[in-house]
Order: C-alpha cells, then structure tokens, then sequence
C-alpha cells in the first residue's frame, strides 16, 4: 500500500495506524498534530485510525516564525 | 493606570506580540522575549522532517507558563490551506487563537484579501479567535471585522523590511473606523517606528525582524517595549495642536531691559 507522508510517497504496510506510523518514522507522538485527507485526526485517535491506500498524511510541529 | 488589551476572550497588559523567527540563537530569543515584556508569541507551522523526526521544536524554547502562543499561517497562498494549518495549529498548542496570513505573492508577501476573506469566513464558523494580518485597506480590515474576527491587522510595510508606517493616514482611518482591536503587523524597524504607530492609536503591534535582526536583539526588545508604552501613552494623553509659528513657553511680560526708554 502507498500513501503520501508529508508530500512523500511511501510504501507501508497494510492495516497500519497512525501510531504505527509515527513508530516506524521514529516520531514523538507529542509535540506533532497529524492530518489525515485534508482532516485533523485527534491524538487519541492515532491508535484506531488505520492508513488506506492512496491516504495523503501531514505530520506537523511548530517552528520559527513570525 | 489599568490599560488592558483585550483580543476576543483573551486579555493582556503588554501591548507587544512578539515573533520567534530570525534570532541568532533560541537563547537570544528567550532574552529578547522577556526583555520586550511580551505575553504572547507566535510560531510557524511546517512538516516535521521524515528524515530527523525526532528534531527539537519551537516549542522546547517558549516558557508557556509566561508566553502565550499565537500560531500563524504563514507559507500559506490559499484559504484551503491556511484553514488546515490553523486546524493542525489548534490540534497541537490546544488554542484558538490563530495569526491568519494567506499570501498573495512572494516577493511583497502582500496579502491575498480574496483567500484571507474566505479562510476566515471558515475558521470564524469553526470557533477560531481569528488575527488577520491584512494590507491597509480600510475597506477590507471592515469586512474581516464584520465577519466577525477578533482584531485586524493591517501591515505598517512589507515584511521583514523595516520600513516603518508607510501609510500613517490609512493606519488612522482603520483604527478609527475599526470595532475590534488594530494591531500593526509587519514593517516596524525601529523604536521610533514603533511609537508612531502607537501614537496613531493603534492597540497593539506585532513585530519580528525589527527585534531579531537588530545587532543586540535583546537591547532592542528593551527599546521596543518602552516605545510601545511611550506611544501608547503620548496617545492616551492627546498631542499638543501643531502651529506653524512659535509660541513662548517663557512669560513675555516683565522682561529685563538695557535700554534707556524701556519699551
């Protein structure tokens, strides 16, 4: 299965969570927000929410900025 | 003297917003954010890097005991998009407030009013205490009032110039028209930048590279902090009338003569 991980296509395995894939990028699960399809997926949903194929995800922090 | 801002539900007794961007290190940064007496500060949104997940963010650096966060949405060039970041935004620093930026065009940065309309129509319905940063246009910082957004704010000059209010006479119209609170966002290079905007009446301003890339951004966040109280006060205090003649301030009677017939 392939999906788009912040504008990168990746392939993944199926049936994987969010929280699996933050595992498997190594990424904190604090200190982010996850968007799914354009949708923001809420931080207790990272374990239920499973990646379908063709899924666009942005995983996001905060920055420098004015 | 009790002189509160308030923005939305949101009060403040400093009348400066400060950014995080530009700093030549995250400590010059916290010194310069508490020099300036901020209460609140913004951030950028971005993907974090796939390849350095793990990497430090901004939030490692801001005290929010002390500071506010006023995320932005800065990069944006649609309302689709800035409406997104300011979802991801509210997702995680768990606020409303939202610094609402959808540019037009990247060498001006000038602001596209069409999406920036449009961006805030969605996240006002969506429960945002929207910040606009918009051009001097007093025709469009109504309509973002009337759409129901918690402050305007239009640019002094373009962003990261130093410029200065290039347009004091718009900047005036808009406070005096304006219901909500103005905040000049954008342009402001120097104290003496920074007082005449407030002296115009502005509530509040919003500044960045006018403090971060100053020699001593920390001297300066000082400098900036006492021209945002000087403004605001010489403001509240009423400006003498201009007169295009001198008038004394010394009594003009029984003045000390050397001459044998006086007058």
């Amino acid at each position: 299965m392939k999906a788009t991980i912040n504008g990168e296509m990746r392939e993944l395995p199926d049936g994987i969570t969010l929280a699996g894939l933050l595992e498997d990028l190594g990424a904190p699960r604090s200190g982010i927000a996850v968007a799914r399809n354009q949708q923001v997926v809420r931080r207790a949903e990272f374990d239920t929410q499973q990646i379908a194929d063709g899924d666009t995800i942005e995983i996001i922090k905060a920055v420098a900025g004015g | 003297m009790n002189d509160t801002l308030t923005i939305g539900k949101y009060q403040f007794s400093s009348r400066l917003i400060l950014g995080t961007g530009k700093y030549p290190s995250m400590q010059v940064m916290q010194d310069a954010h508490a020099a300036s007496g901020a209460e609140m500060v913004t951030v950028a949104i971005r993907r974090i890097n796939l390849d350095d997940p793990t990497g430090k963010t901004m939030l490692d650096y801001i005290d929010r005991n002390k500071l506010r966060i006023l995320p932005n949405t800065a990069g944006c060039y649609s309302a689709k998009d800035a409406v997104l970041t300011a979802q991801l935004a509210r997702e995680l620093l768990e606020t409303d407030l939202i610094k609402l930026e959808v540019i037009g065009d990247p060498q001006t940065l000038h602001p596209d009013a069409r999406e920036t309309l449009a961006a805030a129509e969605q996240l006002i319905a969506d429960g945002f205490t929207v910040l606009p940063y918009i051009g001097d246009d007093p025709v469009v910082c109504k309509q973002l009032e009337e759409l129901g957004c918690a402050a305007v704010m239009p640019l002094a000059a373009p962003i990261g110039s130093g410029l200065g209010v290039c347009n004091p006479y718009t900047i005036r119209i808009i406070k005096e028209r304006a219901n909500v609170p103005v905040i000049v966002d954008a342009g402001v290079g120097t104290a003496s930048d920074a007082a005449i905007a407030m002296e115009l009446g502005v509530d509040a301003l919003l500044m960045n590279t006018g403090i971060a890339a100053a020699k001593d951004p920390i001297l300066m966040a000082h400098a900036m902090k006492n021209a945002v109280v000087a403004g605001r006060q010489a403001f509240l205090a009423g400006r003498m009338e201009k007169r295009l003649y001198a008038n004394a301030s010394s009594p003009m009677q029984n003045l000390i003569s050397t001459t044998q017939s006086g007058m």
